[in-house]
Parts: C-alpha cells; sequence; structure tokens
C-alpha cells in the first residue's frame, strides 16, 4: 500500500476487474444509458445543427453540419465521462460503498481510481464512437482518415474522467458537483470552438480558450472528421495529457487520504 | 507461525490517540475475539491489521507480510466480513460472488468454487436473486460466503451477528465453528459477550485505545469476577440488597434501577432470600458481560 503521503500513483493492471465491475453493472441498465448518452448530442447536432446550420450555413469552408459534428463528438465524450466519474463514482464510493469494500480484497486505492477513471473514459469513448457512427451515415464525415478519431477519443475520455474524479475525490455531496458544471463544464464547452470557431472569440478570451483541454481536444478531432490533416497536434496532444495526468495524480493522492487515513 | 504479532500499535488523529501501543499475538487456529465499547479502537485496530489504515508507530505483521507494506499480499490470503454487508446491489447472488473473485485474480475455472460457496451459504436456489431480495439473514451469510472464495488462512469478522434474529445467529455461529475446525484462524469483534464467550478460545477486551484486559473467556471471568451473581431489582429487593444483602455479598455494584450482588458463594444469600419470599431476584452464575462492564464501566459511551 502506498504511504498516504506519497505524491505519484501506483499504476497496476489491479485495475482491470475494478473496470469490469463497471462494465458488468452498464450492461445491465444499457438501454436507459444509452438514451442519456446518445439522446441529447444527437438532439443538439440535429435540431441545432439543422435549425442553426440553415441561418449560418459556412464555417471555417465547411458546411456547418460537418463542423458541428467533430464538435459534439468531443463534448459528448466530455458530459458522459464526467457525469460518469462525478455522479456514478461518487455513488459507488459514498451511497453503495463499493470502494471501500473493494479495499479489503487485494485492491488498493490506486487500483480504485484507475479503473475507475478507466471505465468513465470507456464510457465517454463509446458515447463519441457512437456519435461518429451516425455523423458517417449522415454524410458529415469526409473520409477513414476520421479513424484516427477513435483512439483520440480514449485519451479525450481519460482526460475529463481524471478531471471529474478531482471533483469527487473533494466533494462533501452530490450538490457540490454543480460548482463543476456551472463554473468549469458548461463555459468550457461553450468556449472550446464546439458550436463556433475560436476565432470568432475577442482575442483575449480566444487566448484563454486555448488553454481549455476540451478546445485542443477539438482542435485535433475536427481536422481529422473533415478530412483535414490537424496542425501542431504534439502541442495539443500534449495539453489533453498534461491535464489528464496531472488530475489523475491529484485525485489519487486526494482519494488515498479520503479512504484510508 | 503467528498469525498476527503486533507489537506497540498505535494510530492517532490529529494527535488524539485512538489506539494508543497494542500488542497482540494470535496463533492459527485460533479463534480470537476482540471486544470493547464504541470508540474503544477496535474498528481502528482492525483497518491496521489489513493494511487499510497506517498505523502511527509499532510494528504489524500478518500471516509474515509487513503491514502495511506487503498488505496487498496479505489481504489475498485474508477474508473480511464487513459489519455492513456492503453486497453490490447491481448484482445478483452468484454474480456478487464471481465479482469478488475477480478482485482477488480469480476467475478461470471459479465456478464450482462459486457453487460451493452458494452452498456454504444456504442460497441454492436463490442464486439469481438480487441482493434487494434477499433477508438480512441471507445477506449475512451471503457476505460470509463471498470472504471465503479465496480459502483465506485469517478470517475477519466485524461484529458477524448484529441485527440477525437468533435462528440466523445460531446459523452463522455454525459455520463459523465450521471455520474454525477447518483450521482458519478466525478475528471477530462482537458487542455480544454471550456470542464471544461461546465462539471465542481468546479475546482481549479493549478500552481507550489499550487492551485491559485478554485471555481465555473462563479465565477472565474467574479473573475479574465473584463467580455467582443476584440481580435485586425494584423498591423492596434494592432495600433488601442494601441491608441484610450487602452484608453477605463480597461486592456489590449498583446500576441504575438494578442492584448487583457478587459472591464466592451465593447458599447464605439465596437462604437469606428464601426467608424472604416477596423479594424478586435473578440469581445467575457470572458471565463475560460482567467482566466487560467491571473493566469498561457502566457509562453511556456515545
Amino acid at each position: 500500500m502506498a504511504r498516504p503521503d506519497q505524491l505519484l500513483p501506483v499504476p497496476s493492471l489491479r485495475f482491470v476487474p475494478v473496470w469490469r465491475r463497471n462494465l458488468r453493472v452498464w450492461r445491465k441498465l444499457m438501454v436507459p444509458s444509452v438514451l442519456g448518452n446518445f439522446g441529447e448530442p444527437l438532439l443538439y447536432l440535429f435540431v441545432f445543427g439543422y435549425g442553426f446550420g440553415r441561418l449560418v450555413g459556412e464555417v471555417e469552408r465547411m458546411p456547418y453540419m460537418d463542423f458541428l459534428a467533430s464538435g459534439i463528438v468531443c463534448s459528448s465524450i466530455m458530459m458522459t465521462a464526467s457525469f460518469e466519474a462525478l455522479y456514478s463514482a461518487f455513488t459507488r464510493m459514498h451511497e453503495q460503498q463499493t470502494w471501500t469494500n473493494m479495499l479489503n480484497a487485494p485492491l488498493n486505492v490506486d487500483d480504485i481510481v484507475l479503473g475507475e477513471i478507466a471505465f468513465a473514459a470507456t464510457k465517454g469513448a463509446f458515447s463519441g464512437v457512437a456519435i461518429l457512427v451516425v455523423a458517417t451515415l449522415a454524410g458529415f464525415v469526409a473520409g477513414p482518415a476520421a479513424l484516427w478519431v477513435l483512439p483520440m477519443m480514449l485519451l479525450i475520455g481519460l482526460c475529463f474522467a481524471s478531471l471529474a474524479m478531482v471533483v469527487t475525490a473533494i466533494a462533501p455531496g452530490y450538490d457540490f458537483f454543480l460548482y463543476y458544471f456551472t463554473l468549469i463544464l458548461t463555459p468550457m464547452l461553450l468556449l472550446s470552438g464546439v458550436f463556433f470557431p475560436l476565432s470568432e472569440l475577442p482575442t483575449v478570451v480566444a487566448g484563454i480558450a486555448h488553454l481549455l483541454p476540451l478546445a485542443n481536444a477539438v482542435a485535433i478531432v475536427r481536422p481529422l472528421m473533415t478530412g483535414t490533416v490537424p496542425a501542431d497536434v504534439l502541442l495539443h496532444l500534449s495539453v489533453v495529457i498534461a491535464y489528464g495526468a496531472a488530475a489523475w495524480v491529484f485525485a489519487t493522492h486526494r482519494l488515498r487520504r479520503r479512504l484510508a487515513s | 507461525m503467528t498469525v498476527v504479532a503486533a507489537r506497540a500499535l498505535a494510530k492517532e488523529y490529529d494527535g488524539h490517540a485512538v489506539v494508543d501501543g497494542v500488542d497482540l499475538a494470535i496463533e492459527p487456529g485460533e479463534c480470537f475475539g476482540l471486544l470493547g465499547p464504541n470508540g474503544a479502537g477496535k474498528t481502528t485496530t482492525l483497518r491496521m491489521l489489513l493494511g487499510l489504515t497506517h498505523p502511527s508507530a509499532g510494528e504489524l505483521t500478518v500471516l509474515g507480510h509487513a503491514v502495511p507494506e506487503q498488505a496487498r499480499a496479505m489481504r489475498a490470503r485474508v477474508g473480511v466480513v464487513p459489519q455492513t454487508d456492503a453486497l453490490d446491489p447491481d448484482f445478483t447472488v452468484r454474480e456478487n460472488l464471481l465479482t469478488w473473485a475477480s478482485y482477488f485474480g480469480l476467475e478461470q475455472g471459479i465456478g464450482p468454487r462459486v457453487d460451493e460457496m452458494i452452498g456454504f451459504a444456504a442460497l441454492q436456489g436463490r442464486e439469481g436473486a438480487g441482493v434487494a431480495a434477499l433477508s438480512g439473514g441471507m445477506r449475512r451469510r451471503l457476505s460470509l460466503a463471498r470472504a471465503l472464495i479465496n480459502d483465506p488462512e485469517l478470517v475477519v469478522l466485524d461484529e458477524p451477528t448484529t441485527g440477525l434474529d437468533p435462528q440466523a445467529r445460531q446459523h452463522i455461529w455454525q459455520r463459523l465453528r465450521r471455520l474454525r475446525d477447518d483450521g482458519r484462524t478466525l478475528i471477530l469483534t462482537t458487542h455480544y459477550m454471550e456470542e464471544a464467550e461461546r465462539l471465542c478460545d481468546r479475546l482481549a477486551i479493549v478500552d481507550g485505545g489499550r487492551i485491559v484486559a485478554e485471555g481465555r473467556p473462563r479465565d477472565l471471568i474467574a479473573r475479574h469476577i465473584e463467580p455467582c451473581v443476584l440481580e435485586l431489582r425494584g423498591g423492596a429487593a434494592w432495600q433488601w440488597g442494601r441491608g441484610e444483602g450487602m452484608a453477605l455479598a463480597a461486592r456489590s455494584e449498583d446500576v441504575g434501577d438494578t442492584l448487583l450482588l457478587y459472591a464466592h458463594d451465593d447458599s447464605e444469600l439465596l437462604a437469606a432470600l428464601g426467608a424472604a419470599p416477596t423479594i424478586e431476584y435473578l440469581s445467575r452464575r457470572a458471565n463475560l458481560e460482567d467482566v466487560f462492564l467491571r473493566l469498561t464501566g457502566h457509562d453511556l459511551r456515545d
């Protein structure tokens, strides 16, 4: 067992049974879960995209629906992974005592945190894939280069799952998550180039937006889906990875204290 | 090899000592009881034994593993029955056992073991039932079965029969005796003195983070309490006890509405009571509860 004051997580393959436990439950609740995860992003894509797209026409020399589809893929991964790592994970930690219980088996807090993050990322990536499939069928995706988005989806999922896990680690109760949604996720959703290009924002705001993980995710996913080559891939990847890694370290550290003191 | 060896184990929270220098030596095949009022440090001691919380001081090995450093390897050989059943509400009986086994890396060929444990818990025919559909007794049996999935050498039980009806409790006791007969070591905490007296080969009474008494239940009673006890309740009995009774008893204790008289030989007391037929009393042997209350006091703890 890692000492409570040890900084870095100790990764181990023992996270897999934690991930598989959640997957087992998810399979049972698939139908309502799928509706919840894909219903809203698809409504945004088709209703908002259709209505608004007719007003806007083209954005950055592409049809608005193509522009929006790539943004919705990213935001849907963000939202799905966040919900899972906030509400569902908190329920397992706090209401169901699933984690406390797991600690009686040969699992450590580090394994549980990694397993939960991996599962939330899986769910996020799954919702991203579903929207990618629908967008492809609807003709909003340029070509097979979009397959490169698949590994990217897992990375985006891991990043936002880790960030949400930090909030779960410090949350006294469910109400606390509203702060995260109102102060972080919603502004990020609106400022990351999901619905309109960052170039439309005032310079200062755009500068801040470039630091957001979702903006960097969109900057890679959009070109891949619309058939161009993404610029500054390494830079954007590094930002997403840095947010995720820092959050993973911090969340593990906090949860070790919360669960094992 | 000693199963649990703890020396000067201590745990502080914000400068307050919850466990304050506990020494333990639990031998293989023993059923060891940890008794104490709420807040005495039992749960913290158990958590340290399982490597779930770091001791502030002291040395600890469990099954030969240094704890908490090698806690993972140690927990692979231990079964834990927590106080609240903490079963997975999203799963059926069988899925609970399978999922728990997976935490131990046991998946291939675990089917027969799962069936065996369902039999041990007497839950045949309920494999597909959700946890919510089980009675309290069934849940506790499932908790116990789950803790045994990895064939543990040491089983740790935190209040294994709290909240169960007498039938369910008898059933758990039988299962625990069977585990001990298999040669497993058991550590249990309980608030039921009669349970500790029946099940435990040896026990420690903990109070204020320290062990205040340790030994075989029978020896503890002999060491701390006179063998005969009279309980007197109500006005007339009280009056009699304060006067004639106390003169004939070795020791007395005033507990709220009850007067307890302790004697090495109660024949004189019983003869005197025979002459006063209106007085209601209860004559009994000294038990572990008397020891417990004598050592930890009668005051409420929470």
